[in-house]
């Protein structure tokens, strides 16, 4: 007797139309995160920030209400609709761009605030939807449109470590980064967007993701090399791990 | 013994899949897809496990389901 090990989520919508690039890890943290609010049972209860970048399709996947923000107001919109709405499930899905650069004033205070909603981070060092751009999470020496000889300390300063960044910040429940770049990574990733959800749902405070993910159109390299590429030079700056986790103390 | 159910129509033919298998059951297909690309193809002929490990790397969502 044959046994259904694995199907679409019930949260991705059956017309859905995956437009991002071949190879492009966001296809697999949309499906993570639908995947964690079928666990949960909250997708009726569910509302979306969708934001400005790659991220914007969010509302032609997730089979969720989302509502579509400001570039890089997300975390205002969430705590606006959290606030109004204070039994749904929100979350924010957005990218490095969004979340770390225009938006880092919104997202720095609506954590500070301690609001119990979800933010989902897509870190590819580099602004994907607008042609490769230098972003705030760009390495040094990064070859991008913008910095065509490589990112310099001295002219375009560091790389902003989000993680490390917010899980200072007291209002914040959970804070990992992750990796999509293998299979055991996929799986440990969901573990930690769902562990995110749980510290909105237990009213801890904030729960954020950071995943680093590929772009290999703007990196210019295969899949196979993109993924290599977050396991070596990526990993040895943004250090993935859990750096903050309320939600199993709490337990 | 395993069975995947792969929609080739949405493939854009990255091969995560086929190096991630741990059988080595996905390889790249010979035929075009509705998107321009060659997609993966599910080779009946060999052994799957049935692991899922495809269908969660897979970014595109194409494979639809997987039983064991």
């Amino acid at each position: 007797m044959e046994q259904l090990v694995y199907k679409k989520p019930d949260s991705i919508r059956d017309d859905f139309k995956i437009t991002f690039c071949p190879g492009c890890d966001h296809g697999v943290a949309v499906r993570l995160v639908a995947e964690v609010l079928d666990e949960l049972g909250v997708r009726e209860n569910t509302i979306g920030i969708a934001s400005v970048g790659c991220s914007v399709f969010s509302y032609d996947f997730f089979n969720v209400d989302i509502v579509e923000a400001q570039h890089g107001r997300s975390m205002a919109v969430a705590t606006g609709v959290k606030r109004s709405k204070p039994d749904k499930i929100v979350f924010t899905y957005q990218g490095d761009g969004d979340l770390a650069s225009i938006g880092i004033a919104e997202t720095i205070h609506a954590m500070t605030r301690g609001e119990k909603v979800t933010a989902i981070c897509i870190n590819n060092t580099t602004y994907g939807m607008t042609g490769g751009q230098a972003g705030p999470t760009t390495l040094l020496g990064q070859v991008t449109t913008t910095t065509t000889q490589g990112r310099r300390a001295d002219i375009n300063g560091y790389p902003i470590k989000i993680s490390e960044l917010l899980k200072e910040i007291e209002g914040t429940a959970y804070v990992a980064r992750v990796t999509l770049d293998s299979p055991q990574a996929v799986v440990n990733a969901k573990k930690c967007i769902k562990k995110a959800f749980e510290a909105q749902i237990k009213g801890l405070g904030t729960g954020f993701v950071e995943i680093l993910a590929t772009c290999p159109t703007n990196w210019k390299m295969t899949p196979q090399q993109a993924h290599e590429r977050v396991r070596g030079e990526m990993s040895d700056v943004f250090k993935p791990g859990i750096y903050k986790d309320k939600v199993s103390e709490a337990k | 013994m395993g069975r995947i159910v792969l929609n080739r129509d949405r493939c854009k033919a990255c091969y995560i899949c086929v190096d991630s298998c741990p059988n080595k059951v996905l390889e790249a297909d010979e035929k075009v897809n509705a998107l321009g690309y060659y997609p993966a193809k599910f080779n009946a002929d060999k052994k799957c496990a049935g692991c899922a490990i495809c269908a969660r790397v897979c970014p595109d969502m194409a494979i639809e389901k997987v039983y064991r």
